[in-house]
């Protein structure tokens, strides 16, 4: 495959903090309909790149193209209107409206007239529905958001992400927190998706990541350790030392796994 | 909860709450108007004329909210564009025509001019850097009024503004000016209803509890929140307009901080987020200040300060009671 | 020409002092919101208590006995002020600055209503010390020495402010809790004393600040709200909780102000108030906002 059909491409892409070099000249293709998954033990850079490519935080350096086309210096929201998706790691809903209307302001946003000045019913009000219904919320969707629980706080986060109709989405920890029934259903969810959307997501849930994974980069401090598939990713000596520090293989999964409600704080 | 899901599938479809009105909602308002038009039969004069000037004042109170209860701007200097109104208003009705409804068009477009060139630096800021930049703008606005001697009249104001003339009459008849302030108080509110209902005032809604969540899903909030203090600097002029029409006089007072503090007093008094509230709070506020006023030889300020304090501690969510005690994602949280 | 040279010195030096003094007025303001979140618009009213004070105890017959003893008081209530304030900004730390601030205007409302009340509504006008009453010669043009006094004083009062806030453990915990309240609470300091003492150092500042400047700013009623928008403007110029920021704020609003009012007499306030939009419109968090505030 050609570079010119990666929906996404990072060269060279590099952020500072000062001394911490949180990313560090990482080199990322992502293909279309990919389901790419960025490991890597904490502090590897991994939400700071995924908040480098929404266009949150900006590189110090390196650029960025998206369909082809270089957004390195685009605003977020120019990025957003690209169709670049995201959802944070702590949920980051509107805590008064209800479940519904969170997600109807990005439904509006895409389909329907947000500048309108007077009232009308909306055509596109059976799309709220369809999404609701799509993450498994349609029975708290008259609910308001600060009185949700954690786990559908993070569902409804997934249905306005995707109710803006991005081409590319980036999960930053979707699962963190679940239940493991929660993260079933959600790992349902992501699969049933469209091939249209390519997923870029972070998660330190190693199984969730080699059930959903089409393609895994593991970054370690800062920079691209390995990219490959799932199997070559768990089959590789380099990757159980960066995790363990050890060439044992074994505990890769074990180990790692109850990592996965930790948290990597955001380099700001 | 898949099959749970799935068998709950008969709830009601999505639908915005707010475009919709109750008849509860209809017959309290027709109710209200009625009975606000048919007070100049019942009401001394001068009890008709404390009433128009409510109805001036909630006007006012009401495009405030627009910002601060719909879109999460808190302005301390709204009265600016209150008292551009009525300057402008008044200059028209003295140099060009007092026909009806041109002072009242000099007044809405005096004060959307005004909240976009205002707006375009205030609205960049947020939280308390808004609160700032508001009054310090207002403050060079009120200075204009009395630097600008020979169109405002000084520090003494503009006075002996000519009475708005309609069908050839002029409107000096107290019951007269009242209908023409509650029709235009009306078309205020409805204009204000229509925004915050609509799809635009969801906008503004999403703005207020999550602006970078809205950057996130590709809105670019500056340009809705600058609508909304256009709109809102418009609705405000149209008050003044109104001021202008009732008291035959503008002053500096009117563009000044005690001003857009009582205003911004009769929207927490009254709960903002909502329309109807912030008009309750402009009433007990003019009273206040109407009444109390002249017994404490001109020290009505001294009440209004009391009520201040009072209103944040005992009635933090107003008398609507909607969404005010709830902190929102504000500095506190962006410099944690 | 050299009339221009004449006036520019003069401005400079007017500057200097409207500067220094409105840094002293500033300073706690800036500071009282870096540490609490809590925007007092009752700072103004304080100033003016101040001012009221030396105009109390000093009036038309000054002499220094009057003059120290006008400052004792005025430190005694601006301590009291603080200590007020603070008590009733307590209760409302978790709601939203639109509330703090609805409360400090209210009592701000009260405090000016109450001192016109007891002080009338006449300009009260305040004569230096005795001795300072006259002028100095300052590079051949006369100067009223009590400004060049005020410039010291302020200059003093500055300097201690930075090494006290950049220097010093406490200074340290200051700018931490700027920098991040939670951070600190998380690593077990409890800051509350010091933030008290910010809150009541403040307000004496302030105080001091109304006594000092009472010769120039004579308090009359709407002087508060004057001082309270000219130290805001300080403040966001300078950035929120900076006390670098609010001094070099200070010194240029001081010079805006001098020379605008000495030039185009009628515009000083659009200079004033345009600056304060030009810099917001590039940096809206004030011009040292990154340096100490850290806000991100």
């Amino acid at each position: 495959m050609s570079e010119l059909d990666d929906v996404l491409r990072c060269a060279g892409v590099r952020r500072t903090f000062g001394a911490l070099r949180a990313v560090d000249g990482v080199d990322l293709a992502v293909a279309p309909g990919a389901r790419h998954a960025l490991i890597g033990p904490n502090g590897a850079g991994k939400s700071t790149l995924l908040r480098l490519i929404a266009g949150g935080q900006r590189v110090t350096s390196g650029r960025i193209w998206f369909d082809g086309r270089e957004v390195t210096s685009d605003p977020e929201v120019s990025r957003a209107r690209q169709g670049i998706g995201q959802t944070f790691q702590r949920s980051s809903l509107f805590r008064t409206l209800s479940v519904a209307e969170n997600v109807a302001l990005a439904v509006q946003r895409t389909r329907g007239r947000p500048w309108l000045p007077f009232p009308r019913r909306p055509g596109w009000a059976a799309r709220v529905d369809e999404m609701l219904r799509l993450v498994g919320v349609e029975d708290r969707a008259h609910h308001r958001v600060d009185t949700l629980s954690y786990a559908e706080c993070r569902q409804v986060e997934v249905a306005v992400a995707l109710a803006a109709e991005p081409r590319i989405l980036l999960l930053d920890e979707p699962a963190a927190g679940m239940s493991a029934a929660g993260t079933a259903r959600l790992l349902e969810l992501l699969r049933g998706l469209s091939a249209e959307i390519t997923l870029l997501f972070v998660e330190h849930d190693l199984d969730m990541v080699f059930e959903l994974a089409t393609e895994v980069t593991v970054l370690h401090l800062g920079r691209v350790l390995m990219s490959g598939a799932p199997t070559e990713v768990q089959a590789s000596e380099e990757v159980q030392r960066a995790y363990l520090g050890t060439g044992r293989r074994g505990e890769l999964f074990t180990t790692v796994r109850s990592m996965g409600g930790d948290h990597v704080t955001p380099g700001t | 909860m898949g099959a749970a899901g799935a068998g709950r599938l008969a709830r009601p479809p999505y639908r915005p709450g707010y475009a919709h009105v109750g008849w509860r909602a209809g017959t309290a308002t027709t109710v209200a108007v009625l009975a606000l038009a048919s007070a100049p039969f019942f009401l001394a004069p001068y009890a008709t004329t404390a009433l128009t000037r409510m109805l001036i004042f909630a006007l006012l109170a009401a495009s405030l909210d627009l910002l601060v209860g719909i879109t999460g701007l808190p302005s301390l200097g709204h009265a600016a564009y209150f008292g551009v109104g009525a300057y402008a208003a008044g200059w028209i009705a003295g140099h060009g025509t007092a026909a009806a409804p041109a002072p009242l068009l000099a007044a809405v477009a005096a004060g959307a001019l005004m909240a976009v060139a205002l707006g375009w630096v205030a609205v960049r800021s947020s939280g308390v850097f808004f609160l700032i930049i508001t009054l310090a703008l207002a403050e060079v606005v009120r200075q204009l009024a009395v630097s600008w001697e020979p169109v405002t009249g000084g520090s003494n104001g503009m006075y002996g503004i000519a009475a708005t003339r309609v069908g050839g009459t002029a409107l000096t008849n107290v019951a007269h000016l009242h209908w023409y302030v509650l029709f235009w108080f009306l078309v205020g509110l409805l204009v204000l209803w229509s925004l915050s209902a609509s799809p635009f005032g969801a906008t503004l809604r999403g703005i207020r509890d999550n602006e970078p969540r809205m950057r996130a899903v590709g809105y670019r909030p500056f340009r809705y929140k600058l609508a909304a203090f256009v709109a809102a600097g418009a609705v405000a002029g149209l008050a003044g307009g109104l001021l202008a029409a009732q008291q035959r006089l503008a002053t500096p007072e009117d563009l000044g901080f005690t001003t857009s503090a009582l205003a911004l007093l009769a929207v927490v008094i009254g709960g903002s987020g909502t329309i109807w509230g912030p008009c309750l709070g402009a009433a007990l506020v003019i009273l206040v200040r109407d009444s109390f006023g002249p017994s404490l030889d001109g020290h009505g300020p001294l009440v209004l300060g009391l009520v201040f304090i009072v209103v944040v501690y005992a009635m933090p969510r107003g008398v609507a009671g909607v969404r005010w005690s709830r902190r929102r994602p504000q500095l506190r949280t962006k410099a944690g | 020409m050299a009339n221009w040279v004449d006036i520019g010195v003069i401005a400079v030096l007017n500057g200097l002092a409207i500067g220094l003094l409105l840094f002293v007025v500033a300073v706690g303001l800036s500071l009282v919101f870096g540490m609490m979140d809590v925007l007092n618009l009752a700072h103004g009213a304080v100033f003016v208590a101040g001012a009221y004070v030396a105009w109390w105890v000093v009036g038309g017959s000054p002499t220094w006995t009057g003059w120290l003893a006008a400052l004792g008081v005025a430190l005694a209530v601006g301590a009291l002020a603080g200590g007020g304030l603070l008590l009733m900004t307590g209760p409302l730390a978790r709601r939203s600055h639109l509330e703090q601030a609805l409360l400090t205007l209210g009592v701000a409302l009260v405090v000016a209503e109450l001192l016109s009340l007891a002080f009338g509504e006449d300009v009260r006008s305040v004569s230096p010390p005795p001795g300072l009453g006259g002028t100095v010669s300052v590079l051949g043009n006369a100067y009223p020495a009590y400004r060049l006094l005020l410039i010291a004083l302020g200059a003093g009062l500055a300097v201690a402010a930075h090494v006290v806030v950049e220097r010093t453990p406490l200074g340290a915990l200051v700018r931490a809790t700027v920098a991040d309240r939670d951070m600190v609470a998380a690593v077990g300091i409890d800051a509350r004393l010091v933030r008290a003492g910010v809150f009541v150092v403040g307000s004496m500042l302030a105080t001091t600040a109304g006594v000092l400047g009472s010769p120039i700013y004579s308090p009359r009623p709407g002087l508060d709200s004057t001082i309270l928008i000219l130290a805001l403007v300080v403040v966001v110029i300078g950035g929120l909780g900076s006390v670098r920021g609010a001094l070099v704020a200070a010194l240029l609003i001081g010079q805006i102000e001098s020379t605008g009012r000495a030039l185009l007499s009628d515009l000083a306030s659009f200079l004033l108030f345009g600056s304060l939009a030009i810099v917001l419109a590039l940096r809206p968090r004030g011009l040292f906002a990154g340096a100490i505030g850290g806000q991100h």
